[in-house]
């Protein structure tokens, strides 16, 4: 009932955008009709897919073979043609190992503890964002008050600026912070939490789920509305338990929307470099330093800039992705989305 | 719906971007960045020039320093779109885009006079001779301040005010007795940086520069400041957080020293505004001589400088907005008002304005400070490798305090990043 | 405690799962909102309270009287004598350990205390100094000016042309389509931090520098807005669109009339994304724009944070500053936004 009243006093409220649109459509068509009349049906779609493909092929696939031979020059030059050829030099410097299991040993070893932080944080977080983010969506899915309320709640931090994220949570964490001032007028003993390597790692994993898990939780609760009610009752009356219904139901019907979630967190995940920066600077050490923050250091904030092995390290990084997203695209294949 | 506004945005861009109709005046531009004051206190001298010079205008674009001023300036510079003039702290990074003010000033004897020839040619590519491309507008020197209140409840007497020469071992010593005494958390700290820690060193009997123009890290002086080091977190003395608790970036002791939760803090002249400030009439504390060991008693030098870019439109507009700067009148009212140490020789007497007797005194122990630092300590700001050196210095021994490397390994390390960093230049 | 699993409706009584329900919601208002209300109170604090240990919840500042004879407001201490006894005195001066203080009352008799005795009289006052101060040091409105067309006018471009090309990669068979979506999906886990410099030396080239387009433009093209429409179109069927032809619609009329209303949910999470990232981008906007005019929120926040020193309660209150108008917006459009993708549902 409810919901009915709300669809139709925004439909009241649309009814002279409805007409602003429909008029922008009217002289739209106009232009467009005789295009599609000189280019026919097919046509159409080469001129529906060129804008996004111009600025897309300018501003992300050109920078990227700026970038691809940036890799195999040297120097501190900015300008491609004022940098000299240096082969494979910048790669041979990040694969120069004596034990590719133990970062000391590297040449570079910042790279390979980059690495390292990369795959664990990756994983570890994005299961954590994905877990949580499910059962909040499933208790938000119960028939609970003021659910608008909570979704709203649990979204908020989602608008914070990544930098906002990291001060605050820094100002909590911090040796003499408000958490350890709780901790110890409870009776305990104030905790490393950004001076240990383990609490660190910890800690930048708990404020990323913070900060990221009320957009997939509400991505996660679409899922779950649109699964027709009806097949929980049919499963009810054919005397399927509530775990049952769960994994018979629930599980199948919401992987879509799962995967969506997947791709969408490991994404974020990968990239994860500038709330951690502002947060723990990559520290303890360099406990925290992720693929993106080594990149971006060694291209930046290094006094001698050393952008061609800060591109030999992204060709790598994407090389890795490159092999991680066919993987995902061949995982949505066998489950019908792609 | 959408597609409305876009085009409402769109129009109201093209009529906000299109530039500004024929304007009499010509817009310069600085591009700055400030710890307290002084952005207001250079807005305000560059409201009198443009005051006495209707035909120049001067922006002041204010930006972080991190990312701002040391990554972005650079890469905007030498892409061409770099500002007219700058505040910079790395100026080895714009060498070869400055603009030589020799030929465009009023009186370039002023200029030889005023600042020290090392200053002026600290800006030098290695063909150059006596260019001009700007004037430090501020001078900066490393050394310890202590919380006197503390001593005083111990009752212990301040080791500097019986000997002129004290190490950093007294000094360890010293600070934890008074420490336990008053029941404070820190006895001793020092700021999240290879600059802060580079003074100490030299003063151990550390040497970076050898004769012949190479550079090693690993001598017994630096390991020996090293260890002091380590063993005040061993001995959890000091605050892990400042140095550990902070990846790859500068972070300052100074607010454990403003709540008199910290005996002696090693940082530099640039906290007495904020001290006189912050710490108010809650404690007396006071800057003390740096120091000494082996290698003497010496601190860092350091600073910011006033640079001109080449690319400027305007080079001869330039020059005067740059002349009015480095003026007496210009130079003496921005230290007096930001705290400043001078990096002018002919200031004559500065009243600071400031009514804090500690801040006062402060000034006059870092003015005291300058004749004792090394030959190693000027090397090492104005060779040329100030960061390539310090920031390595700050990580690796961060990755010591953390067990991430021994020192064993982090001088290896260290050697190899300062090496790369040769190397790639 | 099992049936929360799949529970979707109608129940009446309350169980224990709803028990366990709501302390799950109220626990994670706390986690939400804690931080955030921690921010806003530290926000209203002066500088020394900022940086005390430990911290206190609400923003304290020390009571200050005005004594007859004294220029200066004198500070107000409690004062705890040897035989036990407190007073309230005020602070005249303090000489190394000792404090000599007086009675408001009777001015006129110093009396010395050691200052460990006492304690300064604090009241809560919320300090709207932070706020004054950073708004002459920071041009809000011009930078929230430019923050608004920024994000809105990179918003509705990001939402047309991914919108465009994901309905031609979703809904057409033509040559190079598999290319086309294949090197998008390729670079959709590539931050532009890592090509900050080639991007930058192409905006330079075009002579985008100083100009908002530079700033609006590059990102537009998302590998995210696409793959994340395309996603959607697919389930739209094409029976739809084969007797939208047969009326005689043209492909534009089709695009703007049929798949753009039902592409409604997933359109609502790409602005929503899009939104974020235009609001809250910093390095981008912190390399094309090097003038004040034309500074984003992020920018011009950014620069309370110098080299030695970092202007804290002025970042604080400036964030809160900036934090209002986008929660405001949320405010209005929560449900809009949270329902519109809740309840049409992503599929």
């Amino acid at each position: 009932m409810i919901k009915q009243k709300k669809i139709i006093s925004a439909d009241i409220l649309a009814t002279p955008l409805r007409m602003l649109y429909d008029a922008l459509v009217s002289v739209m068509d106009f232009i467009m009709h005789p295009i599609q009349n000189r280019v026919g049906v097919r046509g159409m779609a080469y001129i529906f897919v060129l804008p996004n493909l111009l600025i897309f092929g300018i501003f992300i696939l050109f920078p990227m073979i700026l970038n691809f031979y940036y890799a195999f020059t040297g120097g501190p030059r900015l300008f491609p043609q004022d940098r000299p050829f240096v082969g494979m030099d910048n790669l041979n410097r990040l694969f120069t190992c004596q034990d590719f299991l133990v970062p000391n040993s590297c040449r570079e070893d910042l790279f390979w503890r980059a690495a390292t932080n990369t795959i664990t944080f990756v994983i570890l977080q994005v299961a954590l964002l994905v877990l949580v983010s499910l059962m909040t969506a499933l208790i938000l899915n119960r028939n609970i008050r003021a659910r608008g309320f909570f979704r709203s709640v649990f979204f908020y931090p989602v608008l914070l600026s990544p930098v906002v994220v990291a001060l605050i949570w820094k100002w909590i964490l911090q040796q003499d912070g408000v958490l350890n001032a709780l901790i110890v007028s409870l009776g305990g003993d104030k905790l490393p939490f950004l001076i240990s390597a383990d609490w660190a790692r910890f800690w930048v994993i708990i404020i990323s789920v913070w900060a990221q898990m009320g957009f997939y939780t509400l991505i996660l609760l679409a899922g779950l509305q649109s699964i027709p009610g009806e097949l929980y009752e049919a499963a009810s009356m054919d005397g399927a338990g509530a775990v049952q219904a769960f994994r018979a139901i629930t599980i199948p019907l919401l992987m879509p929307t799962m995967l969506v979630v997947l791709v969408l967190s490991l994404i974020r995940a990968v990239q994860a470099f500038d709330q951690v920066f502002a947060f723990t600077g990559g520290g303890p050490g360099t406990a925290t330093t992720y693929m993106v923050q080594y990149i971006y250091t060694t291209g930046f904030a290094n006094q001698t800039r050393e952008f061609g092995l800060a591109a030999a390290a992204s060709l790598v990084m994407a090389s890795v992705l490159l092999l991680l997203t066919v993987g995902q695209l061949r995982l949505g294949r066998t489950s019908n989305l792609a | 719906m959408k597609k409305a506004l876009f085009f409402v945005v769109v129009m109201g861009l093209l009529t906000s971007i299109m530039p500004a109709l024929a304007q009499d005046a010509v817009e310069l531009r600085i591009t700055w960045y400030s710890d307290g004051n002084e952005g207001e206190v250079l807005r305000g001298l560059l409201d009198e020039f443009e005051a006495a010079n209707p035909d120049i205008k001067v922006v002041v674009d204010e930006v972080d320093y991190a990312n701002g001023i040391q990554q972005l300036l650079p890469v905007q510079v030498e892409a061409g779109e770099g500002p007219d003039m700058a505040r910079v702290t790395n100026f080895d990074a714009f060498k070869g885009k400055y603009l030589d003010l020799r030929p465009l000033v009023a009186d370039a004897a002023y200029w030889d006079a005023s600042f020290p020839a090392a200053a002026l040619a600290a800006l030098y590519n290695a063909d150059d001779t006596d260019q001009i491309y700007g004037f430090p507008n501020q001078f900066t020197v490393t050394g310890p301040f202590i919380n006197r209140t503390l001593f005083e409840q111990a009752g212990i007497e301040v080791p500097s005010d019986m000997n002129d020469a004290v190490t950093w071992e007294e000094w360890t010593a010293v600070a934890q007795q008074v420490a336990e005494a008053t029941g404070t958390p820190y006895a001793i700290s020092m700021d999240r940086s290879g600059h802060r820690f580079a003074g100490p060193a030299f003063s151990e009997g550390a040497t970076f520069f050898n004769e012949d123009g190479t550079i090693t890290m690993d001598t017994p002086g630096f390991r020996l400041m090293a260890e002091i080091f380590m063993g005040w977190h061993t001995a959890g003395i000091t605050p892990a957080d400042v140095w550990i608790g902070a990846g790859g970036t500068y972070n300052a002791a100074a607010p454990y020293f403003i709540n008199g939760q910290l005996v002696m803090y090693m940082s530099g002249s640039w906290q007495i505004a904020a001290f006189a400030r912050d710490i108010g009439d809650a404690f007396d504390w006071e800057a003390v001589p740096n120091p000494t060991g082996p290698g003497g008693s010496t601190g860092m030098p350091g600073g910011t400088y006033m640079v001109a870019f080449g690319d400027t439109e305007y080079p001869a507009e330039v020059a005067r907005v740059m002349d009015f700067l480095a003026s007496v009148d210009a130079l003496k009212a921005f230290t007096e008002k930001t705290l400043f140490l001078p990096a002018h020789l002919g200031l004559g007497e500065l009243t600071y304005e400031t009514d804090n007797a500690a801040a006062a005194a402060a000034l006059n122990v870092f003015v005291s400070e300058v004749p004792k630092l090394s030959d190693q300590a000027y090397e090492l700001q104005f060779g040329g490798q100030a960061f390539a050196i310090n920031n390595p210095v700050r990580d690796r021994l961060t990755q010591v305090l953390t067990g991430e490397l021994t020192l064993d390994e982090a001088m290896v390390q260290l050697q190899q990043d300062v090496d790369d960093a040769l190397a790639a230049q | 405690m099992l049936n929360f699993l799949t529970n979707t409706r109608g129940k009446n009584q309350l169980s224990l799962s709803d028990v366990a329900t709501y302390l799950y919601l109220l626990l994670g208002t706390l986690l939400m909102f804690g931080p955030i209300i921690w921010l806003v109170m530290s926000s209203f604090k002066d500088r020394t309270e900022l940086l005390r240990f430990p911290p206190r919840f609400l923003p304290y500042q020390q009571e200050s009287v005005t004594v007859p004879g004294y220029d200066d407001p004198l500070q107000m201490f409690t004062v705890t004598f040897e035989d036990g006894t407190t007073r309230e005195l005020a602070q005249v001066r303090r000489v190394g350990i000792e404090a000599q203080m007086i009675d408001p009352a009777q001015p006129d008799e110093i009396i010395k205390v050691n200052i460990n005795q006492r304690q300064p009289v604090e009241s809560v006052a919320f300090s709207l100094e932070n706020y004054t101060n950073g708004v002459t040091r920071f041009n809000f409105w011009l930078y929230l000016g430019n923050s608004v067309v920024v994000t809105v006018a990179a918003t509705a471009l990001t939402l047309l042309v991914n919108s465009m090309a994901a309905f031609a990669l979703s809904k057409y068979q033509f040559r190079g389509r598999e290319t086309i979506f294949g090197v998008t999906i390729g670079t959709l886990m590539v931050p532009i931090s890592v090509i900050l410099i080639p991007v930058y030396l192409v905006i330079t080239e075009i002579g985008w520098n100083n100009n908002l387009i530079g700033v609006i433009v590059p990102g537009a093209a998302t590998p995210t807005g696409v793959f994340l429409l395309r996603q959607y179109m697919l389930t739209i069927p094409d029976e739809l669109l084969d007797s939208a032809r047969i009326d005689g619609a043209s492909e534009w009329r089709i695009y703007l009339q049929i798949i753009l209303p039902l592409a409604r949910p997933a359109l609502a999470v790409l602005t929503i994304f899009s939104v974020m990232w235009r609001w809250n981008d910093f390095l981008w906007p912190l390399i094309v724009l090097s003038r004040t005019e034309l500074f984003t929120l992020q920018v011009g926040l950014n620069s309370f944070q110098g080299d030695l020193q970092t202007q804290w309660e002025l970042i604080l209150a400036m964030t809160v500053l900036t934090l209002l108008p986008i929660t405001i917006v949320f405010a209005f459009l929560q449900r809009f936004i949270t329902s519109g993708i809740a309840t049409t549902g992503m599929k």
